[in-house]
């Protein structure tokens, strides 16, 4: 059994300090945002009586869900034993939690009432899936931190299979109920749908995957740790897998939705005559967040894949903004169908499509939840020890006779 | 009865002594009756100030769209007047408690228009999505935002079928104190709680009545006897989205 | 060591000797209680200083869930008595830096919440209505009458 030894950051690097103040910029940028938002009102945003969730929303569901989907590489190599990712679980612990996090801050941000959020963890209604919502995102970070320490505590590795079990099927549970926010609303002809939940499952498992591609390409180039092609083909093969499975349940909901007559005006809007949203589901979505990525990972050159998987993975990741936007923003913007079959006319703009543009507090808020994860995977890196030392196919490859433990010394720069 | 005929006399005595025991009689039970029948009409109004309300009375609200006419916005001005929200010229974010929705049949080209408010159902979908708990139904049937522990995350205007709810996109100032509202918050029709506490009409049915239109009507749905029961028990009245399951309390005629 | 100790030290008391000898220079102002209407407050003062979230919390409750509209504790009630008549017309809002619930409230360094919803000057039926707790109607502690 091959022995992983795992190293922090070391050495003074100008790269990672200067990142560090660009990021803390761009956070500090956010949070003045959220204060203008919440002094002045919302009037300041995009967002209307009619739009009610707005590019904060967005952008929080994309890193929640990506959160969630970040953990499956650890899973991959904890739960179902692949060696090739086993030296990934404490990076992808790492950025699950850093993840979540930056969601949640950018969620509680946009909050009419933040101050309340005191209210919001102590008063709950159980029937509310949002309610739930809190105790599965909480209960997944401690989970998360307990699944890290199992996997960094040599006496405690044992457990970690049985940690990394209910890390996964937790995960499942937190992404099922982050789908069902907008499966269980009956009301608008967008979501009231069964299949939002594994859709939201299969664009967790990718976006989370296109993540962690960016951030471990990000880490190793950084720090000079040598990541080899081995790795990287199938990092690259297993995104292209999860993207078709996202255009899988994709399809599965839009044909159902077809099927039947009732819901026949949400999908001629988004699949045809919604604009900007339409362009993004079939140019974003649907081609350069699904079908490019599957192209490229599956024609990777020999021993050069690196440049190909993440092109495919910063695809998967505009692509699943694209989506989460159409899903969010496009649900809302078609109006609610109070009287079938009549034409609605009002001061409160029913039976109108509505138009939503972006604000740059939203924006800047939203930003800001990827810069505080970005701090938070530094920071870890720095402090603790969630990087291997090689992740060269030397080092991974159970079929590999070199001599094992992959003890490359690296200097560092 | 001794049957003695007139002309043989009969007792003045006899007779005072029956009418006096008719009239004590009816002095007695008069009041018993009137009070019956003011208390049971006015039963709901009133409650006094401690009791807290039960879910005896259902509240409800009967539109007549034939008599609600087309650019007629009496119930719309009565409802921002009373309720003190003043717009501040951007319609996207300014709240609307209740709107007028102009109806047109694209096969006929005929025309309807009619109020649209929180239909203030009895299985509401807002209450069951808030995570606080601050949407809630009140015992009788209206269905409020307690805004001490809502916290502003708009979740029960994605739910509301109706789209009855608005944000407060703003500071407030100046509300009206039986009124309160603050940004930051989500509300909608209250059915003028204030107003029905106090064993008053909302102030749009109110405005209906003295605009001529008449169309709308307030009441007990509960009670037998009040006009909206008897109405809804008469006539032929549609609730919007019946489809939907939610039984909302606000019903409409002629739609 | 020991010289850094009884530096430290004197850093430490001295702005509590530089307090004990100007108690009234440039700290917080010491609230100026504004005076209600009639007599009394429908509790005492040491009960309503300590108590009175309390009260108004479970006020707020009764009224909001179950449509209990007691006056004894209601908000509106203590905005009623406690605001000051604006030498304009009107009444000055009880928010207002120095008014009743601005001026404690400042000194105890606790924020109000309260008036981003409610409204923090009476309604036109303010005088207009009888009390069921201890309130003389007319005898105000103010020079102006209110209509």
């Amino acid at each position: 059994m091959r022995r992983t030894t795992y190293r922090e950051i070391t050495g003074q690097y100008i790269g990672f300090y200067g990142l560090m103040a660009g990021l803390g910029v761009l956070i500090l940028l956010s949070l003045a945002a959220a204060w203008h938002m919440e002094h002045q009102g919302h009037h300041v945003t995009g967002m209307t009586n009619q739009i009610v969730w707005g590019m904060p929303h967005v952008l929080a569901i994309f890193l929640i869900v990506a959160a969630s989907g970040a953990l499956n590489v650890a899973s991959i190599g904890t739960v179902f034993g692949r060696t090739w990712y086993k030296p990934l679980g404490r990076l992808s612990g790492l950025l699950a939690l850093a993840l979540l996090v930056g969601g949640l801050a950018v969620l509680v941000l946009d909050l009419g009432r933040a101050d309340r959020i005191l209210v919001a963890m102590t008063t709950y209604n159980f029937k509310s899936i949002f309610a739930w919502n809190i105790y599965l995102y909480t209960g997944f970070m401690a989970v998360v931190v307990v699944y890290l320490w199992v996997q960094m505590e040599r006496r405690m590795n044992r457990f970690a299979p049985a940690a990394g079990l209910v890390a996964m099927i937790w995960r499942l549970v937190l992404t099922t109920g982050t789908g069902s926010i907008f499966g269980f609303l009956v009301a608008r002809q967008a979501y009231d749908a069964a299949v939002m939940a594994p859709l939201f499952i299969a664009m967790s498992l990718s976006l989370g995957l296109a993540c962690f591609n960016l951030t471990l390409a990000a880490t190793c180039r950084g720090t000079d740790l040598e990541l080899g092609d081995g790795l990287v083909s199938r990092l690259g093969r297993l995104l292209g897998v999860l993207a078709a499975v996202v255009l899988y349940f994709t399809a599965v909901q839009h044909l159902a939705n077809l099927y039947a007559a009732e819901h026949a005006g949400i999908e001629r809007f988004i699949l045809l005559e919604g604009g900007v949203f339409t362009a993004l589901f079939w140019l974003g979505q649907v081609v350069l967040g699904g079908l490019v990525p599957i192209a490229l990972v599956f024609t990777l050159p020999a021993g050069r894949a690196l440049g190909r998987v993440l092109l495919a993975s910063i695809l998967v990741f505009l692509g699943g903004i694209a989506q989460i936007y159409v899903i969010v923003i496009g649900g809302q913007a078609y109006p609610l169908v109070l009287f079938p079959g009549k034409e609605v006319q009002s001061s409160f703009f029913d039976g109108v499509v509505m138009s939503y543009a972006p604000s740059w507090p939203e924006i800047t808020l939203g930003v800001g939840g990827f810069a505080m994860a970005a701090v938070i995977v530094m920071v870890g890196l720095r402090a603790l020890r969630f990087l291997p030392e090689s992740l060269a196919d030397a080092a991974l490859d159970p079929h590999h006779s070199a001599a094992p433990t992959g003890a490359e010394e690296k200097a560092p720069a | 009865m001794t049957g003695r005929t007139p002309q043989q006399g009969f007792d003045p005595q006899r007779r005072r002594f029956l009418s006096a025991a008719a009239a004590a009689a009816g002095v007695t039970l008069a009041p018993g009756v009137t009070l019956y029948g003011v208390t049971a009409a006015g039963s709901a109004a009133a409650r006094a100030p401690e009791d807290p309300v039960t879910s005896s009375v259902r509240w409800g609200l009967l539109v007549d769209v034939n008599k609600c006419r087309d650019g007629c916005n009496a119930c719309v001005t009565a409802c921002v007047e009373e309720n003190g929200l003043r717009g501040n010229g951007r319609p996207e974010t300014d709240a609307q408690w209740i709107r007028k929705v102009e109806l047109r049949d694209p096969s006929t080209g005929a025309k309807r228009s009619l109020p649209l408010m929180c239909q203030h159902c009895a299985s509401p979908p807002c209450v069951d999505v808030c995570p606080t708990g601050a949407s809630f139904k009140r015992a009788d049937g209206i269905v409020l935002v307690d805004k001490h522990i809502c916290i502003g995350c708009r979740y029960c205007m994605l739910a509301c079928p109706y789209k009855a709810r608005s944000f407060i996109h703003e500071v407030v100032e100046d509300q009206k104190p039986y009124a309160p509202r603050g940004k930051g918050t989500v509300e909608s029709c209250t059915f003028c709680v204030h107003r029905v506490d106090e064993g008053r009409t909302p102030a749009c049915v109110e405005a209906c009545a003295e605009a001529g239109g008449d169309a709308m009507t307030f009441g007990d749905l509960n009670d037998p006897n009040s006009r909206i029961s008897k109405q809804v028990a008469a006539y032929v009245t549609d609730q919007i989205r019946p489809d939907l399951g939610l039984d909302p309390g606000v019903r409409y005629r002629n739609l | 060591m020991g010289r850094h100790l009884v530096l430290a030290l004197l850093l430490l008391l001295a702005p509590a000797a530089a307090a004990a000898q100007d108690s009234d220079a440039g700290r917080v102002p010491l609230p100026t209680i504004v005076k209600g209407k009639g007599e009394a407050c429908v509790a005492d003062t040491a009960y309503m200083r300590r108590y009175h979230m309390t009260e108004l919390d479970h006020q707020r409750d009764e009224t909001m869930h179950r449509g209990v509209r007691t006056r004894k504790f209601s908000l509106k009630e203590c905005v009623d008595c406690h605001a000051t008549p604006a030498p304009t017309g009107g009444y000055v809002s009880v928010n207002a830096p120095g008014q009743f619930c601005r001026s404690c409230h400042d000194y105890a360094a606790v924020t109000i919440d309260c008036f981003q919803c409610h409204a923090a000057r009476p309604g036109e039926t303010a005088t207009k209505r009888a009390g069921e707790f201890p309130r003389t109607a007319g005898k105000f502690r103010q020079e102006s009458e209110v209509q």
